[in-house]
């Protein structure tokens, strides 16, 4: 398969869940909490309900669009937070080094050593379940791949020629970070942030999975997973559609995130004019 | 003779390097070791050595790029490095270099008009078309296109890049330009266009130039004076000429004959002068490669001079 095909598959997939987010309001069928029916609980897939009913007689699709509105706005901001603290720490550290440099290098260190969802499902459980905690918690705990990786190019970039020119040209230390360093890192910490976005997806899923999460009835793909449980045999489209949605969203980043790296690529670029 | 543009007094850099065990000695690489050099106006300079000598070493700190362990380097009298030194951006002013790596020293997400316009504009030297204007001009000196300014790096040549390596460091109309190896890395045909180029240039620009090289068939035609350094220290120095035709230090005579030269391969013309005249009582210092222990410090003798512009080092 080519990369083409690979950026497109991923573009749609990514698309289509966006869509599917700020649309909800919109294309859903019934409402996510309300329309709960308990005569036509765990329905299989109808002209109805495309996607059946669960446990509560909920349509599964309404709450899969409503769902994708938590995971996207949890994935896209709290690996926001990521991508600027590990970009800002790892460059930074790379750049100065030092004292500096072993602080980070240091918490980087501890912050890899704690698994990252046990970290988090303790920030949930001081600051307790919702949207904010959940960004705060997934924000907080993820940036230490970003670090690494920046502090690794930076090191590799800081004594390549144009580094020391912009400095000998009198550029200052925060200028030359901007724009030397950053732009030429660009491309490894987006991919690390299009695959940080996968994983927020999954860690969200998890936390409310867990139930430290959104709490139900607010559906999310992970409170939904956890209601569906129990429903495995019976009603196994309550779990198999929030779990393709997952699937499909941490795939499509992935993807876009391969696709946007060949495309940063400088050698790929020509003149604009 | 007029003051001297740049000097360098007593120069050490030295590098604490990782100790061998745990209760090990300290250490210390003596990259640079005790150099003196000075750099008249519109002269250039050639350091010449072999790499790990400590040349490029001096170089950067020249530029600043380099923090000396001790010692100083004045321009017209003034320091560059320790307290009251200028700043990076009032540096700029005065000494450009010019990379070894052509294919490292631009950056690649940057047009060639944004990097020499970004410094135009941080200097508030040149704004708008006027800032355009100047870009092309300086494009056209090097020997490129004014269009050229519109793209990437990954676009050019090896020569084609370091044509805009020196377009850069030209663009602030630095007093010195430091030259890191500026061919080495080229097809020995561009390198003879490079070396013109900088030739010219140097000429029209009234530049003072501090070429660094381990070859030196490259730097012959174009040095005024030259200082030989061999582990951290200057062993020969003087004018260029006296210094190819006269080579005294055994390390400068090893250099020179390892440069190739059909001339005196045919007709044995090349001649190392046997018999120079050593001061009595005196000898030539050791060779320090054989017993290289970094923790060990060498002592060197002062330059003595065996010529009217040519000194050498000795052992005491």
């Amino acid at each position: 398969m080519s990369l083409r095909f690979n950026f497109a598959l991923g573009l749609a997939l990514v698309v289509l869940v966006v869509l599917g987010a700020v649309l909800a309001g919109l294309i859903a069928p019934y409402d996510p909490i309300m329309d709960a029916d308990l005569m036509n609980s765990e329905m299989p897939p109808s002209w109805e309900h495309w996607m059946g009913t669960d446990g509560q007689g909920r349509d599964v699709l309404s709450r899969v669009l409503y769902g994708a509105r938590v995971s996207l706005t949890v994935g896209l901001i709290s690996q926001l937070i990521n991508s600027v603290i590990g970009t800002a720490l790892g460059v930074s550290a790379g750049y100065f080094g030092g004292w500096w440099d072993d602080l980070v290098n240091g918490l980087t260190n501890v912050m890899l050593a704690i698994p990252s969802l046990v970290f988090a499902l303790a920030i949930m459980a001081v600051l307790g379940p919702g949207l904010p905690s959940l960004l705060l918690a997934l924000g907080l705990t993820n940036w230490s791949w970003t670090c690494r990786i920046a502090r690794s190019s930076t090191l590799s970039l800081k004594n390549q020629g144009f580094v020391q020119a912009a400095k000998t040209a009198g550029f200052g230390n925060f200028n030359i970070m901007r724009t030397q360093i950053l732009p030429n890192i660009l491309g490894p910490v987006l991919v690390i942030a299009t695959l940080g976005i996968g994983g927020a997806v999954l860690s969200e899923a998890a936390l409310s999975f867990l139930g430290v999460g959104i709490r139900p009835p607010q559906p999310s793909w992970g409170n939904m997973l956890s209601d569906a449980r129990e429903l495995i045999r019976t009603a196994p489209w309550a779990a198999i559609f929030p779990g393709l949605a997952i699937f499909a969203t941490v795939l499509g980043f992935n993807l876009l995130g391969d696709g946007l790296r060949d495309m940063l690529d400088p050698h790929m670029r020509t003149r604009t004019a | 003779m007029t003051a001297p543009l740049l000097e360098i007094r007593d120069l050490k850099v030295h590098f604490n390097l990782p100790r061998q065990s745990l209760l090990g000695p300290r250490r210390v690489l003596r990259a640079v070791d005790g150099v003196n050099l000075t750099l008249h106006e519109g002269e250039c300079l050639s350091i010449v050595g072999e790499s790990g000598c400590g040349k490029s070493t001096t170089a950067l700190t020249v530029m600043g790029l380099q923090e000396p362990t001790s010692g100083e380097v004045l321009y017209k009298g003034k320091p560059l490095n320790g307290p009251g030194a200028p700043s990076r951006k009032q540096r700029a002013r005065i000494a450009q270099m010019v990379f070894q790596d052509p294919y490292a020293s631009l950056n690649p997400r940057q047009t060639i008009g944004s990097t020499l316009l970004s410094q135009l504009k941080l200097h508030g030297l040149a704004s708008g078309s006027e800032a355009q204007d100047r870009v092309a001009a300086m494009l056209k000196r090097v020997g490129l296109q004014p269009d050229h300014a519109r793209r990437f790096p990954h676009e050019f040549s090896g020569g084609q890049r370091q044509r805009i390596g020196i377009a850069r460091a030209l663009m602030l109309d630095p007093q010195i330009l430091v030259l890191d190896e500026p061919v080495s890395a080229l097809d020995v045909s561009i390198q003879a266009q490079i070396i013109n180029l900088l030739m010219d240039l140097q000429e029209t620009l009234r530049l003072s130039y501090i070429m660094i090289s381990h070859d030196l068939s490259v730097v012959e035609h174009v040095s005024d004076r030259v200082a030989v350094m061999y582990f951290g220290h200057v062993v020969e120095e003087g004018d260029w000429h006296s210094v190819f035709t006269r080579p005294t230090h055994p390390y400068t005579r090893r250099l020179i004959g390892s440069v190739p030269d059909a001339e005196a391969i045919l007709t044995g013309a090349r001649g190392v002068p046997d018999g120079v005249a050593i001061p009595s009582g005196r000898s030539f210092s050791p060779d320090i490669s054989i017993r290289r222990d970094p923790g060990q410090s060498s002592e060197p003798s002062a330059l003595v001079p065996v010529g009217s512009d040519h000194r050498v080092r000795l052992a005491i």
